[in-house]
């Protein structure tokens, strides 16, 4: 065993790790499990299958849905586009990639929400051309989440290109394959559980996103009402319980959807042979 | 195409290769176009948009709402944020990352997952959780009430909040480098007399000296922008308990644009540094 190592500093390290993870995270979050103890189950129910929180849920969780399947589309284009062809003005590309990671959510917010405004830049030009109306509507929350989503997918899928071993693409090809079969058959599927992971990324972190929806998303009740503002708006009614028993059914539920990704991934992985 | 092989011209071959390694320019060209168009729609246009609106209104009224009283208290707000946080967190996550990379013990699989567990919660409940602790309802709500001690609509609920969202960046880039780098070099050290402390200054840090800068540049980044979580305990008290980004919301909201945008393009200047460093740390990293 390592313990008995010449490694100092076992006891210590260890001990304030496990002490700051219980101050700084566990017992905070626990008190979403104890606080919900003050419900019985007929309530809890009541709250959660109220048609305004119901709503809210079906928003949420549909919007991040759309946006992480959009991101993955686009994002495994851009990522294939970055490893593999050069063009002016790649590099700048690649350091952009990362601006909503470091944009902070509330810019992101006002900026998505000014621009696609019936009376914004590309707001006013798609009510005009194509009639569609995005600020305030589902639709603007999925724009947002998409801005979102980008680095999850990209930085994700990024590495498993920049080290697929170009031989197996030159065995496929001399043995016949055309660049169709090469993609489909060889290399598809070897990027495949990288772009799973992205994709379940930037579905976790969209069902949670706050900051960059408020603003586009107008936040109409049964429309455009996300779980994480109804949780505000209970706090703010001082409704503490209703609050965390919409929070601990959110956090439970995407747990379980990120459960279910894992699992789905490691049957990809076993399939193509990569276990 | 059942017939017997026949002895294909070599040229060929490598010409048929060549197009199955290759993608035909037209592919190529419009998967540019597709990634190129992409990213500057949600990407290039935010960011101008920041530097646009910010100077809408002329440079001076630009100034003016930057030189507000509370447009400063907001940045010396963030400014204390980050200061408190982003060392806390940095301590921690090298002690974590000592602790998980240079010794096995039972549970450490799970100890490495919990220490994520900030990264999959919504940044609304995490500042939940602080307001079930602290707030008057809370579990030392009474206690603190008694002793006038306040946390949530309050400086130390934001310090706290920020904490917990900004846990895990320093140990993440950490732990996988420090694993990978394994323990020779310390070993060596260690059995040449060092003690544990110079050989962790002597050895260890100039090693992961880079990463831990990628860490604490992308943990300042979060403490500096983050909104969900601090927008819950905050209270939004103008000039007492407003970040730099919840400032930027009460400006907008009271269609205060250019007041919004003001303080929107700090943020965003931050990104883009951020960014910057982030680019040439990579760099580092990559020749090391």
């Amino acid at each position: 065993m390592s313990q008995r190592s010449i490694m100092p500093g076992f006891r210590p390290s260890l001990g304030f790790t496990v002490i700051y993870l219980s101050l700084v995270v566990l017992i905070p979050l626990s008190t979403l499990v104890f606080k919900s103890f003050e419900l019985n189950w007929h309530d809890y129910v009541g709250i959660i299958t109220n048609k305004r929180v119901l709503s809210s849920f079906r928003v949420s969780f549909s919007t991040a849905l759309v946006a992480a399947l959009i991101a993955s589309f686009f994002g495994f284009i851009t990522a294939w586009v970055l490893v593999r062809y050069s063009f002016i003005g790649k590099r700048f590309f690649h350091a952009l990639i990362d601006f909503p990671f470091a944009l902070p959510t509330a810019v992101a917010g006002i900026v998505l929400a000014t621009i696609f405004q019936p009376s914004g830049f590309l707001g006013k030009l798609l009510i005009d051309t194509f009639g569609v109306q995005v600020a305030f509507k589902p639709l603007g929350i999925v724009m947002a989440l998409i801005f979102i989503s980008i680095p999850f997918v990209v930085r994700t899928v990024e590495p498993v290109l920049l080290e697929f071993e170009s031989n197996m693409e030159e065995a496929a090809s001399s043995l016949g394959a055309t660049r169709l079969q090469v993609f489909s058959k060889i290399i598809f599927p070897n990027v495949f559980p990288a772009l799973l992971t992205g994709f379940a990324l930037a579905f976790a972190r969209g069902v949670g996103e706050y900051g960059s929806v408020i603003f586009i998303a107008g936040n109409i009740p049964y429309i455009s009402e996300i779980v994480p503002l109804l949780i505000v708006t209970k706090l703010e009614q001082y409704d503490e319980v209703g609050a965390t028993a919409i929070a601990l059914t959110m956090l439970v539920i995407s747990f379980v959807l990120l459960l279910l990704i894992n699992v789905l991934q490691l049957w990809v992985r076993k399939r193509s042979g990569q276990l | 195409m059942n017939a017997i092989p026949q002895p294909i011209n070599p040229a060929k071959l490598v010409a048929r290769q060549q197009v199955a390694l290759q993608d035909a320019d037209w592919v190529r060209w419009s998967l540019i176009a597709i990634a190129v168009s992409f990213i500057s729609l949600f990407i290039c246009l935010p960011l101008g948009l920041v530097i646009f609106q910010a100077f809408s209104k002329g440079v001076v009224a630009y100034w003016s709402a930057l030189s507000q009283a509370d447009t400063l208290a907001a940045i010396n707000l963030t400014l204390l944020t980050a200061l408190v946080t982003v060392p806390l967190n940095t301590v921690f996550g090298v002690t974590a990352a000592w602790a998980i990379t240079r010794f096995d013990f039972k549970g450490k699989s799970l100890l490495t997952t919990l220490i994520d567990l900030p990264f999959s919660v919504s940044p609304v409940i995490s500042g939940l959780i602080f307001v079930l602790l602290f707030g008057a309802e809370g579990w030392f709500g009474e206690w603190l009430m008694a002793h006038d001690v306040k946390i949530i609509f309050a400086v130390p609920g934001i310090i706290l909040a920020t904490l917990f969202i900004t846990f895990p960046f320093v140990a993440r880039q950490l732990i996988p480098l420090m694993q990978e780098m394994g323990t020779q070099e310390e070993e060596a050290a260690l059995s040449l007399g060092a003690g544990g402390w110079k050989t962790f200054w002597a050895v260890t840090v100039p090693n992961i000296k880079w990463a831990l800068l990628y860490g604490v540049l992308l943990c300042n980044a979060r403490a500096m922008g983050e909104f969900g979580a601090v927008s819950v305990v905050s209270g939004h008290i103008r000039g007492l308990t407003n970040t730099l980004p919840l400032h930027v919301e009460v400006n907008y909201n009271d269609y205060n644009i250019v007041g919004a945008f003001a303080s929107a393009s700090i943020l965003a200047a931050l990104a883009v540094v951020t960014l910057i460093l982030k680019s040439a740390l990579e760099w580092k990293q990559g020749n090391r």
